[in-house]
């Protein structure tokens, strides 16, 4: 099947340091593919390149058979691809709905004096966005903290906000960085289901990882990248037992 | 609204309003002006409800768009010499005389001006926003310079005489709604404080609207908001351009309350005086804009009448140092400004 998307030959230096060298992958649609590698490996990098938060230096990013590369973030995401980040990005000061609401932006009505007028438009698209907002709000199982900041929401549900805002979008490829990361095993259970649930929804899902467990139980496919390079791919039970791919993360215990 | 509820502070724009009104009513012939000892005058509550004005928009930019205007006086400015310019030199712009002297024409000048105004700025900031940083803050600064000079030098033509230069146009006439006069200043009061409140009004929808939902999730993280499709630049620059087309509407009630306008009024200093008084009100509010507009000109008018008068050896210069000192207090002790953020709804 075609990819929906597809990494050609990416590189990227900062200043002298090569972050990735060569990097080619792709995903298809409807799969839920993994990208692991040790600490420092690219894959974060990786991400940015893809969602255009970052320039390759060389090589292309090709999402539903257009050219992502240099293209601004907005647009992207425009063109279907939501994203979580490694360090949680919330908005300081707003609840968790109306977190699910910027999420919901590209629906919304863009007129600042249609905003300023509060015109009848405004305020039936405006009651449209609220519901649907509260339904992503209670499929996340975020309702006790719809109405509460976010910068007192504990931080393995501020996860789980990031997601919904995510999934605001309608997303076509969700890229998540380290979604489980700093979860309970409850959680992280939950995060599972969440994605699968997406993933027969139709969306495609590529996700970074460190938990083993978590990737065998859901990827039916892993990529390994090892300082740049990606060294291995396939099912995650083959991957696992790969030589390389023990060999690189116990380099990384040694040099720990 | 829950910062207004919230803050006993707003109470002091609508006293003084209250205040200005009985002074000119003159209840049992007393004028109030005369008890607060000139301190609260009809001049500086209209003064105040035209800052509100501006100061509306400057707090959208500043407090919520996270982008400093060290210009905001220049659209003030535009907006003040275009009704100037339109309705007491038209002629030289062979505009016909029944047209200029129609009662909706000063009207017409205002809107239209408020538009070319916001236009302007939107190209001044699509082309700057989309830079990170603090490019707008340099660039509006030499903004209101140059308009500064543009204005003190006609335009670059001498021979039109269209802004008076450095004496700037006398005879601005007062608006009129048919064929009612909006004066004396008692009425003019009441027109501009009603704009001002409606353009509070306004600001407040723009905060709670989607617009203003994508704003604030910018100012909590560049990245995640563009990761939703959020067009920062372009966002920005909408603002920019709505903060210069209220500032444009302001400047005209300017120029037909005080019916006369010069260059100085527009300049640096005034710019400055703008970011204070909205630092004062507190940016991330709407409700600081009327505050921040009052308590900054009665602080100006007590110096001024009072201080100043016991420190005879000095002259007029102490007056911004105390003014210098009085901010940075304000910084240190409460630097979000007299009216809290409240988290909206
Ligand atoms: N903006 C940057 N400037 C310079 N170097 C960077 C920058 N971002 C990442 N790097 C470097 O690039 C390499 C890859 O970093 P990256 O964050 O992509 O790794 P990662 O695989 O996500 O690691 P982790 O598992 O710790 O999140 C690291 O050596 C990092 O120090
Ligand atoms: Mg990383």
């Amino acid at each position: 099947m075609d990819a929906l998307l597809e990494v050609r030959e990416v590189t990227k230096a900062f200043d002298g340091l090569v972050a990735l060298s060569g990097v080619s992958l792709r995903v298809r649609p409807g799969q839920i593919k993994a990208l692991i590698g040790p600490n420092g490996a690219g894959k974060t990098t990786l991400f940015h390149i893809i969602a255009a938060s970052l320039a390759p230096t060389s090589g292309d990013v090709v999402f539903a058979g257009r050219s992502l590369v240099g293209l601004p973030a907005h647009r992207v995401a425009r063109l279907g691809i939501a994203r979580t980040f490694q360090n949680v990005q919330v908005f300081p000061g707003m609840t968790v709905l109306e977190h699910v609401l910027v999420g919901l932006h590209q629906q919304a009505p863009a007129s600042l004096l249609s905003a300023a007028l509060r015109t009848p438009a405004l305020r039936r698209a405006e009651r449209r966005l609220r519901e649907e907002a509260w339904a992503l709000v209670r499929r996340l199982d975020l309702e006790a903290w719809a109405e509460v900041p976010a910068e007192v929401v504990p931080f393995g549900l501020l996860r789980r906000v990031e997601l919904a805002r995510a999934l605001a979008t309608r997303p076509r490829l969700l890229l998540l960085d380290e979604p489980g990361s700093g979860l309970n095993p409850a959680e992280k259970q939950a995060l599972a289901s969440e994605l699968r649930r997406a993933r027969d929804e139709g969306v495609t899902v590529f996700l970074v990882e460190h938990d083993m467990s978590m990737v065998m139980e859901l990827a039916d496919e892993v990529e390994v990248l090892d300082q740049g390079q990606l060294i291995a791919e396939g099912p995650p039970a083959e991957v696992q037992r790969d030589p390389r791919v023990v060999a690189a993360y116990l380099g990384e215990e040694d040099g720990a | 609204m829950t910062a207004r509820l919230r803050s006993p502070w707003t109470a002091v724009p609508c006293a003084v309003a209250v205040v200005a009104v009985l002074d000119l009513v003159e209840p049992f012939g007393v004028r109030l002006g005369h008890l607060t000892g000139g301190l609260l005058t009809a001049d500086l509550a209209v003064r105040a409800g035209l800052f509100t004005i501006v100061l509306v928009g400057l707090n959208l930019l500043m407090g919520y768009a996270g982008q400093a205007s060290l210009g905001q006086a220049a659209f003030y400015g535009m907006g003040a010499f275009a009704s100037a310019i339109l309705t007491v030199r038209a002629h030289v712009l062979g505009i016909p005389p029944e047209v200029v002297s129609a009662w909706w024409w000063p009207w017409v000048v205002m809107a239209a001006a408020a538009c070319a105004v916001a236009g302007f700025a939107w190209v001044v900031g699509w082309v700057i926003l989309r830079l990170r940083g603090h490019y707008l803050a340099m660039a509006t600064l030499g903004l209101g310079i140059m308009v500064y000079i543009v204005l003190r030098e006609n335009l670059g033509m001498p021979h039109l005489n269209l802004t008076g230069g450095f004496d700037g146009i006398v005879g601005v006439p007062r608006l009129r709604l048919g064929s009612a006069a909006l004066w004396p200043v008692g009425v003019y009061l009441l027109v501009v404080w009603a704009a001002a409140l409606a353009c509070v009004a306004l600001g407040e929808n723009v905060v709670h609207s989607p617009a203003g939902r994508a704003l604030r999730a910018i100012h909590g993280s560049e990245a995640a908001a563009e990761s939703v499709g959020v067009d920062v630049g372009a966002l920005k620059a909408r603002i920019f351009a709505l903060s210069a087309g209220l500032a444009s509407v302001a400047g005209s009630l300017y120029a037909h309350f005080q019916a006369a306008v010069v260059p100085d009024t527009f300049g640096f200093v005034p710019s400055l005086e703008l970011v204070v008084m909205s630092a004062v009100g507190g940016m991330r509010t709407v409700w600081g804009a009327p505050l921040g507009a009052t308590v900054v000109l009665l602080l100006e008018q007590l110096l001024r009448t009072h201080l100043l008068g016991l420190v005879p050896a000095v002259s007029g210069e102490l007056e911004p140092v105390v003014f210098g000192v009085l901010l940075i207090l304000l910084m240190r002790f409460r630097p979000s400004g007299l009216v809290q953020a409240a988290p909206a709804p």
